[in-house]
């Protein structure tokens, strides 16, 4: 870690496990479930986070002394749509396709608490570069959920990874499916994500004992 | 008629928490109590009553390809569409500040309770999500946006109330540790949502089924059209499948 000292670093690696933005702070999970039916939406998702997010938390820090306290709401929100408009408008001209499947979702990226939440817990109170590699901590960490369970989702529900056929072809009948297999076309619909996180969230906090709630 | 659909639509076939998963920040974080559940469902019944409509009005005279005519055909060809984030999101934090200080005023111990969570109502994703819902599909009118604001507002305000009182009562269940608090809650908004999924054969009975498809397709855009379709093997395409296709269609 030449260029991180090791408090930077941690910032990074922070919210991947103990602190994770989804399954601990409880933050960003509104645009978060309905598109991780695909990998690849998934990744396009985190990808704009991680944009969104890393920009945004630097222009806040630059302007925190600046922005007084009462507006300070509006003041995020304007920087947060002006990002989110430009990566609404590059997946518009590089990936229409995937943006039709995100639909309204790249727009409410804006009201993704992740993003708000950051602004206010950390960009308000510390220098650029922190507030950068916390951004990129925490949309990693937002990347991280968003990739496990659009990939359980997309491997059982259609059989495959990021559109291709990993298990055999259905139709065909060749590798798993020539032993009777079937695809869970039940992963697809949407409230299987949220049982999906509800049983990483189990995962996570039997190997952390210290995660646990009180009831 | 057109009003009692989509305000009966609203509210249970396009759920706001169970079919889009909007709001869930704020769904999570204030529904370990009944009191402040209600507070907090009334507030976003009447936020989204106010937005839905002024932004529609927005959307119509301002943002839209061609929106600008009635101030002159030269302005025909003006097209805004690119600026409804920014131009929804400040209507929307507009309001919930007026929102904040009229709770303050007339119900100071709602607003105590609420606490944190008024001004976080600006960045309620069922908040912009209402108001985006109602441009991508193609809200025809006035009166059906108000329809529309109002019923997904009381949608969210069910979800919230029926997971509140969940949780009410599961605090006296011995939940596996891991589980407790966060990860039921999750598990449980999941097998409401699998339970509020019922609910998409209910304004398209029998043989009306197809015809009311076709319908719902025109009115929504091109958007959900074109959203990526499952693949089905059309020779063992089952009854079961092709409904779970529909319901993944209008839930797009």
């Amino acid at each position: 870690m030449g260029l991180l000292s090791k408090k930077d670093a941690k910032l990074i690696t922070d919210p991947l496990t103990d602190n994770n933005p989804i399954t601990i702070q409880v933050l960003g999970i509104c645009s978060a479930l309905a598109i991780t039916a695909e990998l690849k939406a998934s990744i396009v998702m985190s990808v704009s986070v991680l944009f969104v997010l890393g920009l945004g938390n630097v222009v806040i820090s630059l302007m925190r002394n600046i922005i007084p306290s009462k507006i300070r709401i509006i003041v995020q929100l304007i920087v947060v749509a002006t990002l989110v408009i430009i990566v609404d408008l590059v997946l518009k001209a590089f990936a229409y396709e995937l943006s039709k499947t995100l639909s309204v979702f790249v727009g409410l990226i804006i009201t993704n608490c992740i993003i708000m939440g950051r602004f206010e817990a950390f960009a308000l109170g510390n220098g650029p570069w922190k507030s950068f590699l916390d951004g990129v901590g925490n949309s990693l960490g937002y990347a991280v959920i968003l990739i496990i369970v659009g990939f359980f989702r997309e491997l059982l529900g259609s059989g495959t990874l990021l559109g291709i056929q990993v298990l055999g072809d259905p139709i065909e009948k060749t590798g798993l499916y020539a032993f009777g297999y079937e695809n869970n076309g039940f992963m697809l619909l949407s409230p299987m994500a949220l049982i999906v996180v509800g049983l990483i969230i189990w995962v996570q906090r039997s190997r952390n004992q210290a995660l646990i709630e009180e009831n | 008629m057109e009003h009692l659909e989509l305000f009966f639509k609203s509210i249970f076939i396009d759920n706001m928490v169970f079919a889009t998963f909007l709001g869930m920040c704020s769904y999570l974080a204030v529904s370990k109590k009944v009191t402040t559940a209600v507070g907090l469902g009334a507030a976003v019944i009447f936020v989204l009553a106010v937005t839905v409509p002024l932004n529609w009005l927005l959307d119509q005279y301002l943002l839209q390809e061609g929106a600008l005519v009635w101030l002159g055909p030269e302005y025909a060809d003006y097209d805004l569409s690119f600026l409804s984030f920014i131009m929804f999101i400040a209507t929307i934090a507009t309001m919930v500040q007026l929102v904040e200080i009229i709770v303050e005023k007339f119900s100071p111990s709602l607003y105590n309770s609420l606490g944190i969570f008024l001004p976080l109502i600006a960045v309620n994703c069922a908040i912009l999500g209402g108001s985006l819902f109602m441009q991508s599909r193609e809200i025809p009118s006035l009166g059906l946006a108000l329809t529309y604001g109002v019923g997904s507002g009381i949608g969210w305000f069910l979800a919230i109330l029926a997971i509140a009182a969940i949780r009410e009562k599961i605090r006296y269940s011995s939940v596996p540790p891991a589980l407790r608090g966060l990860g039921i809650t999750f598990i449980i908004t999941g097998l409401m949502a699998i339970g509020f999924m019922s609910f998409g054969g209910m304004l398209t009975g029998g043989d009306e089924e197809t015809k009311e498809k076709n319908t719902e397709a025109t009115l929504s855009n091109n958007l959900e059209k074109e959203s990526k379709v499952i693949t089905i093997d059309t020779a063992k395409k089952s009854e079961h499948e092709e409904v779970a296709v529909n319901i993944k269609e209008t839930q797009n």
